[in-house]
């Protein structure tokens, strides 16, 4: 607030910089000015108010920052931090498998000098390549010499590259003066409870000053550290995400609270994800039978908690290692033999040559959402439903069904189309189907989805789909996937409205876990 | 007199090698194993042995009975 008050008393003509800027964070959420300003589902007024142009610049082109960006950009993760200073019951450190995606989780560990340079291979192959984070697979900051002497390196071969971290925070607050020295400027926090009773079923213990504490005792211990923490960072303006699992009957209720105490620490971003829990996992919670919440909870709970900040709904909850678009694994190109055999050319040149050409397309679908909102000016309908869409990136309806491995999830109303989420439709760890009919898990994975937008269908699955009342639509293949939803939703409209068809409530849908459905 | 790593547990995450205020820790073949004749189960150092208290998997920094239990200098 007070940078933005600075920013639009400097003069006259900053005035229009400040509404081009209210527009361009208005559509980093989804949501244009028009159409849909002032509802909650577009973030709170207050969120897009408190945005300067520092801030805005920061997260345009992070695609776990911005559900606009990701369809845009990609990131990669460098697996240089093995070690860990808590135990998470949702967490089981002995498991890799390379096609299980999931936190926690990589298939080889990297020196800070092989980081280095798997950071100029795939800049040099995926120009969009925007963000460089450190994840684990245990816990960055509980590897301090090597997190930041990976930062070091890249600082000074790929300084076009933004750095970030994710971090349990159990010693962030000693290592703030150094991550704001390296000028990383997002930092994700995982803060999973602010009451240690509750934490006390979710962490095992914590390893603090040559102690291992246990109980409530540690949960007290980490929840204190954490929000210090989180404090100290948003106090130095970095920007700062709060990821947290939702566990039913554990957290679920109390992440309400969880967003709250974040939002009053300065957090930018909120991302609540489901638990991945399986009996094959290993963890704790995959043993004692631990459930995740169904789409609709997780979507409910996101919905609740929309009205005090922004919220994430994009993340894929990626592995320690991966590399590519947020739905799309590449790290199998980058392995580290691949690397060293590999010849880099960082041309930093052709990547900000290939990263405007990246953004001339995202101005023209925003143009053209924008353009289409306009046709649903002056519907009056309380209709909200959801459509899934087959997509490979750049914001376009350009995936066979067939192939999809995941399907976007599009909330439609007459404020517009909005990113509400995501599901896995690939199989894991199996080695085929099995006896599983990878119809009826896609079927499962979008039944509570109206409409599935592809580029191209079989006869075969669109029966069965429209069996399901799952509306098959391939007419809008490889065009821009808002606009196209808002089209769609247009004519479903005037069809309900003419009495052509009858609107129905969809049931819910399932959240992939990886092997689960093998295994059950 | 000393401390082992169970190999065959052992997740190579390295979070114990840092805390080991004997410097008896390095890694060999893809995990972490524990110098016997550096370590002095942390006594005189910390309550508890710190390869113990850091590791992930429970049960895999144990005490190696094949040598007599370590005796603080008087």
């Amino acid at each position: 607030m007070h940078a933005l008050a600075q920013h639009e008393g400097a003069s006259a003509g900053s005035v229009a910089n400040v509404s081009e800027v209210m527009q361009a964070i208005a559509e980093h959420k989804g949501c244009g000015t028009s159409g849909g300003s002032g509802k909650a589902s577009c973030g709170s007024a207050a969120g897009q108010g408190d945005l300067p142009t520092e801030i805005w610049e920061k997260v345009k082109n992070h695609p776990c920052y911005s559900e606009e960006a990701h369809h845009h950009y990609a990131r990669m993760h460098v697996a240089v931090a093995p070690a860990c200073n808590i135990q998470c019951n949702y967490c089981n450190r002995k498991y890799d498998c390379a096609n299980e995606s999931r936190p926690g989780v990589v298939s080889e560990k990297l020196t800070p000098e092989q980081a280095a340079k798997k950071v100029l291979a795939v800049a040099s192959t995926i120009p969009q390549m925007t963000v460089l984070g450190i994840a684990g697979p245990g816990d960055p900051l509980a590897n301090p010499e090597k997190t930041f002497k990976t930062f070091e390196l890249i600082s000074k071969t790929a300084p076009d590259i933004k750095l970030c971290l994710s971090t349990n925070g159990l010693t962030l607050p000693d290592h703030v003066d150094t991550i704001a020295g390296f000028n990383v400027d997002h930092v994700t926090i995982t803060i999973n409870m602010v009451d240690p009773e509750i934490g006390a079923k979710i962490y095992p213990w914590v390893f603090w000053k040559h102690k291992r504490y246990t109980g409530v005792e540690a949960a007290k211990l980490l929840t204190d550290r954490q929000l210090l923490g989180l404090e100290m960072l948003t106090e130095r303006g970095i920007l700062c995400k709060v990821n947290s699992v939702m566990i039913p009957g554990i957290n679920d209720k109390h992440l309400v609270e969880v967003n709250k105490a974040v939002k009053s620490r300065g957090a930018f971003l909120h991302n609540i994800m489901p638990l991945i829990s399986a009996p094959e996992h290993g963890t704790v919670f995959g043993l004692t039978g631990q459930r995740g919440p169904t789409a609709q909870e997780l979507k409910a709970l996101q919905d609740s908690c929309e009205g005090e900040m922004n919220m994430m709904r994009h993340c894929r909850q990626c592995r320690a290692d991966a590399v590519g678009l947020l739905g799309e694994d590449r790290s199998a190109e980058f392995t580290t033999d691949k690397i060293m055999a590999m010849e880099v050319n960082y041309d930093l040149d052709s990547r900000k040559a290939y990263q405007a050409m990246v953004e001339e397309e995202r101005v023209a679908k925003v143009a053209a959402k924008q353009e289409e909102l306009t046709t649903l000016a002056g519907e009056q309908s309380d209709i909200k439903l959801l459509v899934a869409v087959a997509t490979k990136g750049s914001g376009l309806i350009n995936e066979h069904f067939g192939h999809a491995k995941e399907f976007q999830v599009y909330e439609l109303s007459t404020a517009g189309a909005k990113f509400v989420g995501h599901r896995r439709v690939d199989l894991y760890c199996q080695g085929g189907y099995g006896d599983e009919d990878s119809l009826e898990t896609v079927i499962r994975a979008i039944n509570d989805c109206h409409a599935v937008f592809v580029a191209k269908i079989g006869g075969c699955p669109k029966g069965d789909l429209q069996k399901a009342g799952i509306d098959p639509v391939d007419q809008y293949a490889h065009e821009f996937i808002e606009k196209s939803a808002i089209a769609w939703f247009k004519a479903y409209l005037d069809k309900v409205n003419s009495g052509e068809i009858e609107h129905v409530e969809r049931g819910d849908a399932e959240i992939r876990q990886g092997a689960l459905i093998t295994a059950a | 007199m000393a401390l082992k790593i169970i190999a065959s547990q052992c997740t190579s995450c390295s979070a114990c090698e840092p805390e080991c205020p004997n410097v008896a820790i390095r890694e060999k073949n893809g995990t972490f194993v524990i110098d016997p004749k550096k370590c002095t189960e942390c006594i005189g150092h910390f309550d508890a042995p710190q390869c113990t208290a850091v590791c992930p998997v429970d049960d895999t920094c144990v005490i190696d009975t094949s040598y007599p239990r370590y005796q603080a200098p008087a």
